[in-house]
């Protein structure tokens, strides 16, 4: 090969790199490993972090434990769907592509919207880029969140926005857990409002409420979603007024994988395509007239547009949007319909037994899908630490987010945990002697 | 020799059995389910009832019914329309389509890494932080950075998160600038990167040998520049030889220099961007360190940083224990964090495959990645001189430029020769890219290549180059074999159509 070259020697080929400029010592990393030793280090490695297989799962908040039916993993694991790249060639490309188009008519059809695009990082990014959408759409530069939004979320818009000049204002929680006093916060130079549903304490906010105040001064409502289980069972956003919904599809059958990698969609009215980010698939016609698929309108893109570009994201999420096409695909719209109402009754049971639970109560009164707060006698931290000696991950103490609301858990219940399970739990949080 | 002859002597397929698929709405029927869901063991609850009123879903979502089967052969189906670095050579310039091995996969999909949670007790995680932070310490020393924050999704979030850190250290130092400075041989995520942070993007000229001149940096340099962005090797797959002088010209006025690692498979244990005077850079796992594509992601991101910018690395921060065993925490008190950019960690299913990855290579496998990629894709270039046009003839590193200017008189493009290719059974490289190269194909064979599978590739574009002499009509409406012929994009565009819709009944 190097005599094909015309190089006298493999040192010769990095000749461009003047010399003093070269690393000129072997890297001090460890040694190599064999397949057999890389697997025993990484399975101690995993052995020393809880998961769904170690513990029971009470833990959500913005991450949720569903079950992974065995089809998805399978499929997802074709080298022909895992090693391809961005569709840039359609003709050889069709299998993502067409998996793109079902996917954005999935999520158009879930939130309730016209447009839908390939997926963006996660929820947060994906709510960010909902946040810099509005701002583009309406020219103004004041955005009304929600204190009820997740944490990690706002942190995530705000770094996002951080270059920009825009004002960012908070409308407060009211006592029964949902977003309140919008009316006074929005107004003509308001960009958008954004919402989360249900919100990050599990309350299921008034969408269309919140829609007539944003509407009323010309401003989007974007809602963002954690849990997409719960698009099954509550009205589209998009049929309720929201402009935008963004939000996180891990719940679709993408595995927890300590947060990543998720699955960020955004989903908008069709006037708007134009301002969307991320990329799109179209459908298309080929020369002989046959139905295919092509990522399309680009010119919002940065490889063509560069610094004009509705956002500087060059791909999306294309295997766990792939997981979440497939699941969506097996459950069909009655069983996720049934799914969601298994969460709902899983968590119905667990408030009742809160209610019944001395020392423990409910202290936002507002209807929630799968996840709710609850008061604790002590501390959430102390809490917890009964829950695990019973096995149970328990939930996320709210003290560090959330001290307003006293001594408190965030608490989740899916399909995945039993009802002694949660019997177990609600003991446990009560701090009754195991 | 005739185009389906020279076909059959060098191409890559044959001829196959090729499914039909409709789109799975169009496969559903009333009914139908492919999940088994387990009984309620606790009381049955009406939803009308507990939720507000309004708030309960109306309409059933429009949603496909089908069985299991159903959906394992629609997919199926589907995968087999997708070219695939397992199924062959896909030299995709810029995007670094090696390998992936099965371990990583593995790897991801041990309990304690994929059905872990985010927000879980650190103590009930450390074996995923000791992970993480091993990588960390891992690329700071292939990159010859100070430290390396592993939450960037991607590399363009990794640029953005750098570009954030660049503008908080000026604004720490009492500075505001306004400009960043881009080559014209960029990637579009650098200049949209910039703008997000509120930048104007100056292009700086590269030189007629295709890289960037000390002379040229030197003319756009001021102080009211932030930061140089800076690709290296660049996108014509050459060595950004004055690098450190250009780096010194821009500390000089008080800018840092951003360092794109997209091609960091070049320099695996030959140099260190951080040895270059790169300040901030970012990596991609899924390019250098062999995490699959996934047909366009997920990627991950991971930027690393001199000490200077440190404070204001993304929250939170990993950090070892100093005294005792060795034991992990998350820093989230950084008052001059830049902040999050991603829900949680970062991808961590990226970031378990990259470790698998670098324990497997050790430091002699990572340098012979690096020597075997600059290798094929000289020799690459070396079987194509002479028949192809090669715009800037030097020496290349891990990728190399050819266009489609031999080919002017019978009107054939690079966009045909792409496609063609697709009949030979290979994937195109990338084109049209750089954009300073008129007709350009980014060639990028990658390390994974054998030398009989690069000569059988480089067989196949000379033989679609005699085509475009002898059949140049057979080269302008190529692809033939495939499921589908050429796609018009344009009618994509005009009148778009973003979702299935069912029709009237």
């Amino acid at each position: 090969m190097l005599d094909a070259i015309g190089a006298p020697s493999l040192d010769a080929l990095f000749e461009t790199i003047p010399e003093k400029l070269r690393l000129g010592r072997p890297l001090l990393l460890p040694p190599a490993l064999s397949e057999q030793e890389v697997l025993q280090a990484l399975s101690r490695l995993s052995a020393r972090n809880a998961n769904l297989d170690s513990h029971a799962w009470f833990l959500g908040a913005g991450t949720y434990p569903h079950f992974l039916p065995s089809a998805v993993d399978a499929l997802i694991s074709r080298a022909e769907f895992m090693t391809a790249y961005t569709p840039y060639q359609p003709e050889i490309s069709q299998g993502t592509l067409q998996a793109i188009f079902e996917w954005q008519t999935m999520i158009c059809a879930l939130t309730g919207l016209e447009v839908a695009n390939a997926s963006l990082y996660d929820g947060a990014s994906a709510t960010a880029e909902a946040v810099l959408m509005a701002l583009r759409v309406t020219q103004r530069r004041k955005v009304v969140a929600s204190a009820a939004l997740h944490p990690n979320y706002r942190d995530v818009v705000k770094s996002y926005l951080g270059g920009l000049d825009v004002e960012w204002l908070q409308a407060p929680r009211g006592a029964d857990g949902r977003t309140a006093e919008l009316a006074g916060l929005v107004d003509r130079d308001t960009a958008c409002v954004l919402l989360q549903q249900p919100n990050f304490l599990g309350c299921i906010e008034d969408v269309a409420a919140a829609a007539r105040e944003a509407h009323a001064v010309a401003a989007a409502l974007v809602v963002s979603v954690n849990e997409a289980l719960s698009l099954a069972l509550l009205e589209a956003p998009g049929s309720q007024g929201a402009d935008i919904v963004c939000g996180e599809a891990q719940s679709f059958g993408v595995p927890m994988s300590l947060g990543g990698p998720h699955l960020g969609f955004l989903a908008a009215r069709e006037k708007q395509v134009r301002q969307l980010p991320g990329r799109l698939v179209g459908e298309t016609r080929d020369s002989r007239g046959k139905r295919g698929f092509v990522l399309t309108l680009a010119t919002r893109e940065q490889h063509i547009r560069r610094e004009k570009a509705t956002s500087n994201i060059c791909t999306n999420q294309g295997l766990c949007l792939l997981m979440a096409t497939i699941y969506l695909s097996l459950l069909g719209p009655q069983g996720l319909r049934r799914l969601a109402e298994i969460n709902l009754a899983k968590a119905e049971y667990l408030k009742r037994r809160v209610r019944e639970s001395a020392g423990l109560g409910l202290p936002l009164s507002a209807a929630g899908f799968n996840e709710c707060v609850v008061s604790v006698p002590d501390s959430g931290e102390r809490a917890l630490a009964r829950a695990l000696e019973g096995g149970a991950v328990g939930g996320l103490d709210l003290a560090a987010s959330h001290p307003e609301l006293g001594p408190a858990v965030l608490v989740c219940a899916t399909e995945l945990v039993s009802r002694s399970q949660i019997d177990a739990l609600v003991g446990a949080l009560a701090g009754a002697a195991r | 020799m005739s185009g389906a002859d020279r076909r059959s002597a060098v191409g890559n397929v044959g001829r196959g059995l090729s499914y039909e698929e409709p789109l799975s709405f169009e496969r559903s029927r009333p009914g139908r389910v492919g999940y088994s869901l387990p009984g309620l063991d606790v009381p049955a609850v009406d939803p009308a009832a507990l939720l507000p009123a309004g708030s309960l879903r109306g309409r059933p979502p429009l949603l496909p019914e089908l069985s299991e089967l159903d959906v394992v052969r629609h997919f199926t189906r589907l995968s087999t329309w997708n070219a695939a670095v397992d199924l062959g050579l896909y030299p995709l310039g810029s995007c670094t389509m090696k390998y992936n091995p099965k371990l990583n996969e593995r790897a991801a999909r041990l309990p304690g890494f994929a059905l872990a949670h985010p927000l879980q007790p650190t103590a009930l995680m450390q074996g995923f932080l000791a992970l993480a932070f091993e990588l960390e310490q891992a690329l700071c020393e292939i990159s010859g950075m100070d430290r390396v924050s592993l939450q960037p999704a991607a590399g363009a979030q990794g640029e953005l998160a750098g570009i954030m850190m660049v503008r908080a250290w000026q604004t720490a130092r009492g500075e505001r600038r306004h400009k960043v400075l881009i080559p014209d041989t960029a990637h579009g995520t650098n200049p949209a990167s910039a703008a997000l942070n509120g930048y104007e993007v100056v292009s700086v000229p590269s030189g007629r040998d295709g890289i960037l001149h000390p002379e040229a940096v030197a003319a756009a340099m001021s102080e009211d520049v932030a930061a140089l962005m800076i690709t290296n090797p660049n996108t014509l797959g050459l060595f950004e030889t004055h690098i450190a002088e250009i780096a010194e010209i821009v500390h000089a006025q008080g800018g840092l220099v951003y360092g794109d690692g997209a091609n960091l498979n070049a320099l695996l244990g030959i140099a260190r961007p951080g040895d270059l005077g790169i300040d901030v850079m970012h990596f991609n796992l899924h390019k250098t360190f062999s995490t699959p594509h996934g047909g366009g992601g997920p990627g991950a991101g991971p930027v690393g940083i001199k000490n200077l910018l440190a404070p204001h690395l993304p929250s939170p921060v990993i950090r070892r224990s100093d005294a005792g065993p060795p034991r992990f925490e998350l820093d989230y008190d950084r008052p001059l964090s830049i902040g999050r950019l991603h829900g949680n960690f970062g991808n961590v299913g990226m970031i378990v495959r990259a470790w698998a990855y670098i324990r497997s290579l050790g430091p002699e496998g990572l340098r012979r990645c690096t020597d075997m990629a600059v290798l094929n894709a000289n020799y690459l270039l070396a079987r194509l001189r002479g028949t192809f046009h090669v715009p800037i003839d030097a020496p290349v590193m891990h990728e190399c430029i050819v266009s489609d200017k031999s080919f002017a008189e019978s009107g054939v493009t690079t966009l045909d020769v792409a496609k063609r290719l697709i009949d030979y059974g290979y994937h195109p490289p990338t084109t049209y890219f750089p954009l300073v190269v008129p007709g350009a194909l980014m060639i990028e064979p990658t390390e994974s290549e054998s030398l009989e599978g690069l000569d059988r590739f480089a067989d196949a574009l000379l033989a679609i180059a005699d085509e475009a002499r002898e059949e140049p009509e057979l080269v302008k409406t190529a692809p033939h074999h495939t499921r589908l012929n050429r796609l018009d994009e344009t009618r994509a565009a005009r009148k778009p159509v973003l979702r299935w819709q069912p029709g009237p009944a």
